[in-house]
C-alpha cells in the first residue's frame, strides 16, 4: 500500500503528461513527451550521473554545514540571552533578503566552483534549522525544568539532557523543511555560473535546443531531490522516535 | 459531631533523618491581583504523611510551589524547615514528567545523571526499587510502551530515588484508575514511610488512606477550614473503618463548605 501510492501517482502524473502532448500537438521543443525524454535519459546515463553527482555532493555537504551552523546558532542563543538579543533580529532581517539575488554576489565571492553553491543551500537552510531548534529548545516543558531544579540538576546536564532532547521533535521538523529546499540553493547557484552540475547541464542543454535533454536532467533532479527528502525523513521517525505521530498513522 | 482526631499512637512510623517539620506563618501569596493566601499558618509535622485536601483552584498547589521554593512565585511570610536544610526535597506531580527519550530505568535514574553522579551503587539501587514496585521486567522499556499506573510508578522511584528526607506530592494519583490508584498509594505509603510527605489531593479518601494529618483548604483567599488527625497505620486498608471516617470527613467537607 504504501509503494503503491507514490507509483500509481508517477504513472498517473506520466499519463497526465502524455496526453497533454497527444491532445495539443505541441511541438517537442516546447514540451517534448514522456518517451522521448526517457530515450534522453538513457542515451545520456554516464553524463546525467555525473553532473547528479556534483549536485548531490553540493546539496549535502550544504546540508551538513547548513544544520551544522544553524543548530550552533541556536545553542549559542539559547545559552546566551545577550547573544540572542543581538543574533534574533539578524537572523529574522536575514529572511527579507531574497537568497536568490545573493547567488551572483556569492559567485562573484567564491567562484564557479562548488563552494558558491554549497553557501548557497547553507543561506537556504541556515533559517529553519535554526529557528526551528531554537524555538524547540525554548518550549521546554517549564515543569520538568523545575523538576530539574528541585533536583539540583547541573546547567550543562539539564542542557544535554533534557532541553536538547525536547526539542528535538522541532529541530527535525525544521531540518525535513531543509531537505527540501536545499536542492534549490545549489541549482541556483548552478544557473548563475557553473561548469558542473544538473542546473550547469539543464541551461548547456536548453542553449542548444536539447529539450528533451533538459526534462531528462529536471527528472533526475527531482527524483533525488525526492528520494533524499524521504531518506531523511524516514531517519529522522527513527532517531527522534518521541516526536508526535500525525494523527492519521 | 463524633470526633474524629485522635493522638499519634504508636502505629507511627519512626522519624528518618532529616525529615523535618516544615512551618509556614503569615502566608500572603496574590496571584495575577486576587488573593491566594492571606495571612495562613500551617505546621507540617516532621516524619509524618499530611494531606493538603481542598476543592480545585483552592491554592493548594500553590501551597506547594512554595514549600518547593519554586522561582517566581514572591510570597510573603516564612516557610521554615525545622532541621535547615530547605533545599532536600522531591517533587512529584500527577504528570509523571519522565522523558520519552529513556527507558524506565533511566528515568528513574535521572536525579543521579542530572547530578553527574551515575554510577554502579545508584544503578542497583534504582533496580532495586524497581524490582519492589513490581515493575522487573519493563527496566528497558520506553515511557510509551508503559501504563498510565506503570509510568506513575516510575515518577514515584524516580522521586524515591532522590533519598530527600521531605517529599512534596502534587495529585499524584489523580490521574490514574481506582485499583490502580489504590495500589499506587499503597506502595507509596510503604516506600515513604518515615519521610516528611505533604500530599496535595482533592480526594478525601485519598487523603484519608494515607495522612496521618489532614489539612483541609477552603475558601477565598484559602483558610485551613479543618485539621483532621484519623486514628491507625496507614495506608488505611478500604473497609468499614475507612467508611466511616470518609462519611464524617464528607459531612465536615459539607458543613465547613455551608458555613
Amino acid at each position: 500500500m504504501n509503494a503503491l501510492r507514490p507509483m500509481t501517482l508517477t504513472l498517473g502524473l506520466v499519463g497526465l503528461w502524455q496526453l497533454l502532448v497527444t491532445l495539443t500537438e505541441v511541438p517537442p521543443y516546447i514540451l517534448p513527451g514522456p518517451l522521448p525524454v526517457a530515450r534522453a535519459m538513457a542515451a545520456h546515463l554516464p553524463v546525467l550521473a555525473g553532473h547528479l553527482g556534483t549536485t548531490l555532493t553540493e546539496i549535502l555537504l550544504g546540508l551538513g554545514l547548513g544544520t551544522l551552523l544553524g543548530s550552533s546558532a541556536a545553542l549559542a542563543m539559547i545559552l546566551s540571552p545577550l547573544l540572542k538579543r543581538w543574533m534574533l533580529p539578524v537572523l529574522v532581517a536575514s529572511q527579507a533578503i531574497p537568497v536568490f539575488a545573493m547567488a551572483p554576489i556569492l559567485v562573484l565571492w567564491l567562484g564557479y566552483g562548488m563552494a558558491s553553491k554549497v553557501a548557497m543551500a547553507v543561506l537556504i537552510i541556515f533559517f529553519p534549522v535554526a529557528s526551528s531548534f531554537y524555538s524547540g529548545m525554548r518550549r521546554t516543558d517549564a515543569d520538568l525544568l523545575e523538576l530539574a531544579r528541585i533536583m539540583d540538576a547541573r546547567p550543562l546536564k539539564v542542557l544535554t539532557c533534557i532541553v536538547v532532547p525536547s526539542a528535538l521533535p522541532s529541530f527535525a521538523a525544521g531540518l525535513r523543511v531543509a531537505t527540501a529546499v536545499a536542492p534549490i540553493g545549489a541549482v541556483v547557484g548552478e544557473w548563475v555560473g557553473s561548469s558542473r552540475g544538473l542546473g550547469y547541464f539543464m541551461l548547456h542543454a536548453n542553449a542548444r535546443m536539447q529539450i528533451d535533454l533538459m526534462f531528462a536532467a529536471l527528472t533526475v533532479l527531482a527524483a533525488a531531490s525526492l528520494s533524499l527528502y524521504f531518506l531523511v525523513d524516514r531517519l529522522l521517525d527513527r532517531l527522534v522516535f518521541w516526536q508526535p505521530k500525525d494523527a492519521g498513522q | 459531631m463524633p470526633e474524629i482526631s485522635s493522638r499519634p499512637g504508636p502505629a507511627l512510623p519512626a522519624q528518618a533523618p532529616g525529615a523535618s517539620a516544615i512551618t509556614l506563618n503569615g502566608l500572603s501569596f496574590d496571584f495575577e491581583g486576587r488573593p491566594i493566601f492571606r495571612d495562613l499558618d500551617l505546621a507540617i509535622p516532621g516524619g509524618r504523611t499530611t494531606c493538603i485536601l481542598g476543592p480545585s483552584g483552592c491554592g493548594k498547589s500553590t501551597l506547594l510551589k512554595i514549600i518547593a521554593g519554586t522561582p517566581h512565585y514572591a510570597f510573603s511570610g516564612s516557610v521554615r524547615f525545622e532541621e535547615g536544610a530547605d533545599a532536600a526535597v522531591s517533587w512529584m506531580s500527577q504528570n509523571d514528567l519522565l522523558l520519552p527519550w529513556l527507558s524506565l530505568l533511566d528515568n528513574v535514574l535521572l536525579g543521579a545523571r542530572l547530578r553527574g553522579e551515575l554510577g554502579p551503587e545508584r544503578r542497583d539501587k534504582a533496580l532495586a526499587l524497581v524490582r519492589e514496585a513490581g515493575l522487573a521486567g519493563s527496566e528497558d522499556k520506553l515511557p510509551a510502551a508503559l501504563s498510565g499506573g506503570m509510568r506513575q510508578r516510575g515518577a514515584l522511584l524516580r522521586t524515591l530515588m532522590e533519598e530527600r528526607p521531605v517529599i512534596l506530592m502534587d495529585e499524584p494519583f489523580s490521574a490514574l484508575d481506582a485499583l490502580t490508584r489504590v495500589r499506587l498509594q499503597n506502595l507509596a505509603a510503604k516506600l515513604t514511610s518515615g519521610a516528611t510527605v505533604v500530599l496535595v489531593t482533592h480526594d478525601p479518601m485519598e487523603a484519608l488512606r494515607l495522612g496521618h494529618r489532614i489539612v483541609v483548604l477552603g475558601g477565598s483567599p484559602a483558610r485551613v477550614m479543618e485539621i483532621v488527625e484519623p486514628e491507625g497505620r496507614t495506608p488505611r486498608e478500604p473497609g468499614a473503618e475507612l467508611a466511616a471516617l470518609y462519611a464524617q470527613l464528607l459531612a465536615r467537607l459539607m458543613n465547613a463548605e455551608a458555613a
